[in-house]
């Protein structure tokens, strides 16, 4: 049997490829790029509401935040730990994010405005986020499949931390609730975006499903998160800014709006509200903490007796 | 040896404990300068929930592993040794306790 007749079977047995396994050139490829991204996503993901740290309304919600974002550092620590097992290099990556050679969820260029902010990113992004990575806990390549599952475990607190949140919001003051609805109504269609273009423009998605790195096209995962989500928003009395949402009884599912494409492409070339922002502060960060990574380097090599 | 500072530190494979009873398992692998650098961010990283009681680091180019591709080769030899499995005998129903 060939190495490449070996990888088949290993996927039509829905068994999982592993590091030092034979793998077409083109399943490494796609699988280090998604998976890069996908770190990427994580390490960007903790802008937006880092910004709400210092400004948290109590010290409960300040220790949750910081617990939060320091989740969001840990995921992506973990997807480039399974980049690296395809021979991908951490530094080499994030080079490539700051030099923007790589890309990043579009979500996370979109500003964070209220403190409301911080739970509907935690209700709706985080949400459409657990919609996406469940499926990957069952993706064919082990190292990335059991990151998502460690990742997958520590969203639910992520999303629920989010959603409690924004119920306590809601028993407050007209002004609060209003912010709360304000903060749906902006981050309600990027949220749907989250899932990638419609499956009909997703070139991609035939291949990944067939190495089965995808379980779920994008339309359908987005139809999951749309019937999941309208239960929660009633439940917690606000409006979803769509005037097409309404159940479908013949389909079984909740019918609704056409995203804004044009927006999601240009958000993800580059031109999306925060786009140059993020990188920047990705890029400071990176050249803020070089003497810190030379410092230690020269100590461990100092201590050790062999010159760095 | 070279003169200058190499800015990437060498990579670590991290396996925890999960508590007492149990062996350590492969978690992943970070980053570190050094040993005790990769403990505490093993720490951090693997540990953030109590996940567990005692940790293990280990330099990943430290690690000796068997080649995939001499799979067969290196794993048949106990493939025809039925005789190693209790099942392989057959005792009478009424004999207890065995």
């Amino acid at each position: 049997m060939t190495d490449a007749d070996t990888f088949t079977q290993t996927i039509e047995r829905d068994q999982r490829v592993e590091p030092a396994d034979w793998m077409p050139e083109g399943y490494r490829r796609t699988m280090i790029r998604q998976i890069a991204q996908h770190a990427h996503s994580e390490i960007i993901g903790m802008q937006p509401e880092g910004e709400w740290i210092t400004r948290a309304p109590t010290l409960r919600r300040k220790a949750i935040l910081l617990a939060k974002v320091q989740d969001e550092a840990g995921h992506g620590l973990y997807l480039y730990s399974a980049a690296e097992t395809l021979g991908a290099d951490r530094g080499d990556l994030t080079r490539r994010l700051i030099e923007g050679r790589q890309k990043y969820s579009s979500i996370f260029n979109y500003p964070t405005r209220s403190f409301a902010d911080v739970g509907v990113i935690g209700w709706l992004v985080d949400g459409a986020a657990i919609c996406n990575q469940v499926p990957l806990c069952r993706s064919s390549y082990g190292p990335y499949a059991r990151a998502m599952i460690r990742i997958c475990k520590e969203e639910s607190f992520h999303q629920r931390q989010g959603y409690e949140l924004l119920m306590t919001m809601m028993r407050g003051t007209p002004a609060q609730r209003d912010m709360v609805q304000d903060a749906v109504n902006r981050w309600w269609w990027p949220s749907l975006m989250m899932f990638g273009p419609p499956d009909a423009d997703s070139p991609n998605t035939a291949q990944s499903m067939a190495w089965k790195i995808k379980r779920h096209t994008n339309d359908e995962l987005r139809q999951r998160f749309v019937d999941m989500t309208v239960p929660q928003a009633e439940a917690l009395g606000v409006t979803l800014p769509d005037p097409a949402l309404r159940w479908n009884a013949e389909r079984e599912h909740y019918d609704f709006g056409r995203p804004d494409w044009d927006e999601l492409r240009r958000v993800i070339s580059g031109d999306g509200p925060l786009n140059r922002q993020r990188i920047a502060r990705r890029r400071e960060a990176d050249e803020d903490g070089a003497w810190v990574r030379e410092a230690a380097a020269a100590h461990a090599a100092k201590r050790s007796g062999v010159p760095a | 040896m070279s003169g200058e500072i190499r800015h990437e530190w060498p990579l670590f494979e991290v396996f925890v404990r999960a508590k007492r009873g149990l062996n350590h398992v492969h978690v992943g692998s970070l980053r570190a300068a050094d040993h005790e650098m990769a403990l505490h961010h093993a720490r951090d990283l693997y540990t953030r929930r109590n996940e567990g009681v005692s940790i293990w680091v280990v330099r990943s180019d430290q690690i000796a592993a068997t080649d995939p591709a001499e799979k067969p080769a290196f794993f048949e030899p106990s493939g025809d040794k039925v005789y190693r499995h209790p099942t392989h005998y057959t005792i009478p129903d009424s004999v207890p306790h065995i």
